[in-house]
C-alpha cells in the first residue's frame, strides 16, 4: 500500500547552506545588473541571484540542463520564482558570470529582477486546456520575443507585469496585471440535448450562469441559452461538457491594462478593458504584440518614475489613456455587470 | 500522426526560450509527447483546442490531485488519447536540491510524456501528460521518493508563499515555514475535497505581496508590523550623498505623507501614526529603511479570479495577528472559516462569493471577529440598516 498524506519534501532540505546561516537575518539587497540581485545577511555574508526567464513548459532534458548549472556552481541548490523564472544561488560573487554564461548557452535570457517585465503568468491554453479560447505559450512566446529587451534590460522605470489566461477563468493573477491577455468566446454555446442527461447535472447547469442565460426545456430533460443574455463566459462548458462554445472565428483576446497586486503607494488595482477583442492569429498574434508594445512606448514616454501603469492611467485619467494610445472607447468597455454603477463618472472632473 | 509542424516550427525561431524546442526536445523520447506537437499544430491550424473535458481519474485514497485529460481526436493522435496531468506539492518557496529534481525527472521519464510546468500558477511541479495505468504506479514512487500531490478540485489548493526569510530583509514572518506546516497540518482537506468549492491560502512576507496572495488566495496573509519602521540615519545620508533624491522619490510618494525629510541635516523621520506600510520608501531605500520589530501579518479574505460574481481581491478580517509557529490562532479561525462556509456555501461558491450572498455581518459574527474601521474603505451611505 502506498504512503499517503505525507506532503511535500521539507524546504528545510532544499535550502543552500547560506540562506540556512541567514535565515530571517537579513540586512539588504542591490540589483546589481539585469537578472543579478545580491542579498546582504547581518552577519555579511552575501547572497547572489542570478534569475533567468523560462517557458514554463519545459522538458525534464532542460531540468537536468538546469541541474548540471547548480551542481557545477552552487552546490546543487536553486529555485524558481512565483513567475516560473529559474534562480542560481551562490554566497560566491566570481561564479555569477560563469552561471549567467552557462545558462546563456542553455539559450535562457538573464533579467527579470527591478524595473523590468518579468516572466509572463499563463495557463495551459490549447497545450493542455479543454476551455481554451487561444494558447497561452504561444503568446506567451509571441509577446516575449517582441519585448525581449525589457526583460534584460532596465528600459522601465517601474515594474511591468503581464499576464495571459487562455478563458476567463484566468488561472493566475490576470486580473490584476499591468497587461493582460485573456483568451474570450464571442459566441454563444451550441447545446447538445442528446447528450445533455448523460453528462450534465442540469441544476448545476442552470446556476453556474452568471447572468442567468440558461434554462430548463419544457420537457425537462435538456437546457436552452436565451443567447440575448449569454455573453460566453464559459462556465457552463465547465460544469456541462454538452454545451461547447469553442470557435475558430468567434474565439480572440481581449487586452485589460493597469492592473497591481503591491500596496506600494497606491493600493491594489484590478486591470481594466483596453481592448475588447483581437482575432487570434497564431502563431505569432502579430495584431496582440503590436497593440501592448503600443502600450508600452506610451506608458514609457507618458508615465513618471516609479508610476506602475495602473497608477499613470488614474493620474492621467482613462480619457486620455485612451487618446494617447490611439485605442477606440466602445459600447463595450462600459460595465453591465453588478459592478456598474460604481464605474460611472460621478464627478464633473474629466478632461478634454 | 505527427508530421510537418510549420505554425509551431515558427515559434522555434526569437529570442525567448521556445516551449516548442522543449516538446520536441521530450518528443526524441516520448512517443506522447510527439502526438502533442501535432495535437498543438492541429489547434493553431484550425484555432480550437482539442482537448475533451476531463474524466474522473486519481489515485487510490485521493479525491484530487490528478486532472483527467483526453484529446478529442484519438485515431489522428493515438498516443494523447489519454494524456493526464499530475499535481506534484512543490516545497516551500520552490527551493530545490538538484537531486530532488533529477528523481522527479527519473520518475518522469519512467512514467510519462516528460514534459513539465515549473510551475503550475498555483505552485505545484505539473508533471504533464500520462496515460491513466501509468498514474498509480507513479504516484507510489513519487511518495517512496518522498513527494506528494497537490490540490485539485473542490479542496484546499496547494498553500503558495514568497521566499520570506529564506532571502529577503523585508519578511514580517516565516513564510517558508507557515506555508510548509499549512500544507503539512490540512492535508486531509487537501487531497479529499468536502468543501463548496476550491480553498487557496497564499502567505506573503510583506505588503509587496510578491505572491499576489491579495488577488488570488481567499485566505491571504500578508507580513506586516505594528511599530515604527527603523530608519537608519546613516545610510540616509550615504543615499542624500550618492545624489538619490529623496524628497522627489521617496517623501513626494509617500501615500500617507507620513516622511519628512531635513535636507540640510540629510535626515528622515517617519510620523509612525500616519505610515500605512506601504513599502514604496524601503523599496527604494532597502539599505536605510526596515521594517519595525513587532511583526506579524495581516489577514484578509476573498480573492478570487470573474467566475460567478466577478473578479475579487482580498479584503481586511484581522488586521494584526502574531504568525508563529504552530499558528494555532491562524488554524482557530480556518477552522471557524470553513465551518461556515461548508455549511451555508452553495455548489461551487467561493467563501467570498458566500459572504458577499450572506452579509458580511453575519459571517463576521459566525468567526467570532468585532466589526472595526479597517475592514472597509467607508462605512455603509445607504440608510437601509437592519436594526
Amino acid at each position: 500500500m502506498a504512503k499517503t498524506d505525507i506532503g511535500p519534501p521539507d524546504y528545510r532540505e532544499m535550502i543552500p547552506e547560506v540562506v540556512k546561516n541567514n535565515y530571517g537575518k537579513w540586512k539588504y539587497h542591490e540589483i546589481l545588473k539585469p537578472g543579478v540581485m545580491v542579498h546582504v545577511g547581518e552577519s555579511g555574508d552575501e547572497l547572489y541571484t542570478v534569475r533567468a526567464g523560462s517557458p514554463r513548459l519545459i522538458s525534464i532534458d532542460l531540468v537536468r540542463d538546469i541541474c548540471d548549472i547548480a551542481d557545477k556552481y552552487c552546490d546543487g541548490h536553486l529555485r524558481f520564482t512565483s513567475r516560473y523564472n529559474i534562480e542560481m544561488l551562490t554566497p560566491k560573487k566570481d561564479n555569477v558570470d560563469d552561471i549567467i554564461s552557462d545558462l546563456k548557452q542553455l539559450g535562457l535570457p538573464i533579467g527579470g529582477i527591478g524595473n523590468a517585465i518579468s516572466n509572463v503568468v499563463h495557463t495551459q491554453g490549447w497545450i493542455h486546456c479543454h476551455s481554451s479560447a487561444t494558447d497561452a505559450s504561444g503568446l506567451v512566446k509571441a509577446i516575449m520575443d517582441e519585448l525581449y529587451d525589457y526583460f534584460v534590460g532596465f528600459k522601465l522605470e517601474s515594474k511591468l507585469r503581464i499576464a495571459v489566461a487562455c478563458c476567463i477563468n484566468m488561472c493566475g493573477a490576470v486580473h490584476c496585471s499591468d497587461l493582460a491577455v485573456v483568451g474570450i468566446h464571442t459566441k454563444p454555446p451550441k447545446v447538445d440535448n442528446s447528450k445533455m442527461s448523460a453528462v450534465c447535472e442540469i441544476p448545476s447547469t442552470i446556476a453556474s450562469c452568471p447572468t442567468g442565460a440558461i434554462r430548463k426545456t419544457s420537457d425537462g430533460k435538456g437546457v436552452e441559452v436565451k443567447e440575448e443574455r449569454c455573453m460566453y463566459c464559459g462556465n457552463c462548458f465547465t460544469v456541462c461538457p454538452a454545451m461547447p462554445l469553442a470557435d475558430p472565428d468567434g474565439d480572440g483576446v481581449a487586452i485589460f491594462v493597469g492592473g497591481k497586486v503591491s500596496n506600494a503607494r497606491k493600493p491594489p488595482m484590478f486591470s481594466r478593458l483596453a481592448v475588447p477583442f483581437l482575432p487570434n492569429n497564431p502563431p505569432r498574434w502579430p495584431e496582440v504584440t503590436d497593440t501592448l508594445k503600443k502600450i508600452i512606448e506610451v506608458f514609457i514616454s507618458d508615465s513618471l518614475k516609479y508610476e506602475r501603469m495602473g497608477e499613470w492611467i488614474e493620474r492621467i485619467g482613462w480619457e486620455k489613456f485612451f487618446k494617447l494610445t490611439g485605442i477606440e472607447f466602445t459600447e463595450h468597455h462600459v460595465d453591465d455587470f453588478s459592478t456598474a454603477v460604481g464605474t460611472y463618472r460621478t464627478t464633473t472632473q474629466f478632461k478634454w | 500522426m505527427a508530421g510537418d509542424t510549420p505554425l509551431l516550427d515558427e515559434l522555434e525561431k526569437g529570442r525567448w526560450p521556445s516551449f516548442v524546442k522543449e516538446i520536441k526536445r521530450a518528443g526524441e523520447r516520448s512517443p506522447a509527447a510527439k502526438d502533442l506537437l501535432g495535437l498543438v499544430e492541429k489547434s493553431y491550424k484550425e484555432k480550437i483546442t482539442h482537448w475533451k473535458h476531463g474524466g474522473i481519474v486519481g489515485v487510490t485514497g485521493y479525491g484530487g490531485g490528478v486532472i483527467g485529460r483526453y484529446a478529442d481526436v484519438p485515431e489522428e493522435f493515438p498516443n494523447v488519447e489519454a494524456f493526464h496531468t499530475i499535481r506534484v506539492n512543490n516545497p516551500s518557496g520552490w527551493f530545490y536540491t538538484t537531486d530532488a529534481l533529477r528523481t522527479i525527472c527519473d520518475l518522469w521519464e519512467k512514467h510519462g510524456s516528460g514534459l513539465t510546468n515549473f510551475h503550475g500558477s498555483t505552485g505545484d511541479i505539473i508533471l504533464l501528460g500520462t496515460q491513466t495505468e501509468h498514474l498509480q504506479p507513479l504516484f507510489n514512487e513519487l511518495t517512496e521518493a518522498g513527494f506528494d500531490l497537490g490540490g485539485s478540485g473542490s479542496v484546499l489548493r496547494t498553500p503558495a508563499g514568497c521566499v520570506g526569510p529564506g532571502r529577503c530583509e523585508w519578511a514580517c514572518f516565516d513564510t517558508l515555514d507557515f506555508i510548509n506546516d499549512m500544507t503539512q497540518s490540512f492535508q486531509d482537506e487537501l487531497h479529499r475535497p468536502r468543501w463548496p468549492y476550491k480553498f487557496k491560502i497564499k502567505a506573503a512576507g510583506c505588503p509587496n505581496d510578491c505572491v499576489a496572495a491579495i488577488a488570488r488566495a481567499d485566505f491571504t496573509v500578508i507580513g506586516t508590523w505594528r511599530d515604527s519602521l527603523r530608519i537608519d540615519q546613516d545610510a540616509v545620508r550615504e543615499y542624500a550623498e550618492k545624489g538619490f533624491d529623496i524628497k522627489a522619490d521617496v517623501v513626494d510618494r509617500c501615500p500617507g505623507n507620513a516622511l519628512v525629510y531635513d535636507e540640510k541635516a540629510k535626515r528622515l523621520e517617519l510620523k509612525p501614526d500616519d505610515c500605512l506600510r506601504c513599502m514604496h520608501c524601503m523599496n527604494k531605500m532597502t539599505k536605510a529603511i526596515r521594517p519595525g520589530v513587532d511583526k506579524g501579518a495581516t489577514i484578509l479574505i476573498g480573492a478570487k479570479a470573474p467566475i460567478l460574481k466577478g473578479a475579487f481581491l482580498s479584503w481586511v478580517l484581522v488586521p494584526f495577528m502574531k504568525i508563529e509557529n504552530p499558528y494555532t490562532e491562524v488554524k482557530d479561525l480556518l477552522e471557524k472559516i470553513w465551518d461556515w462556509w461548508d455549511e451555508n456555501g452553495r455548489n461551487r461558491e467561493r467563501v467570498a462569493e458566500t459572504i458577499s450572498r450572506l452579509g458580511l455581518k453575519d459571517f463576521l459574527k459566525a468567526v467570532d471577529l468585532e466589526p472595526i474601521p479597517q475592514m472597509v474603505k467607508h462605512p455603509r451611505s445607504n440608510p437601509f440598516i437592519f436594526y
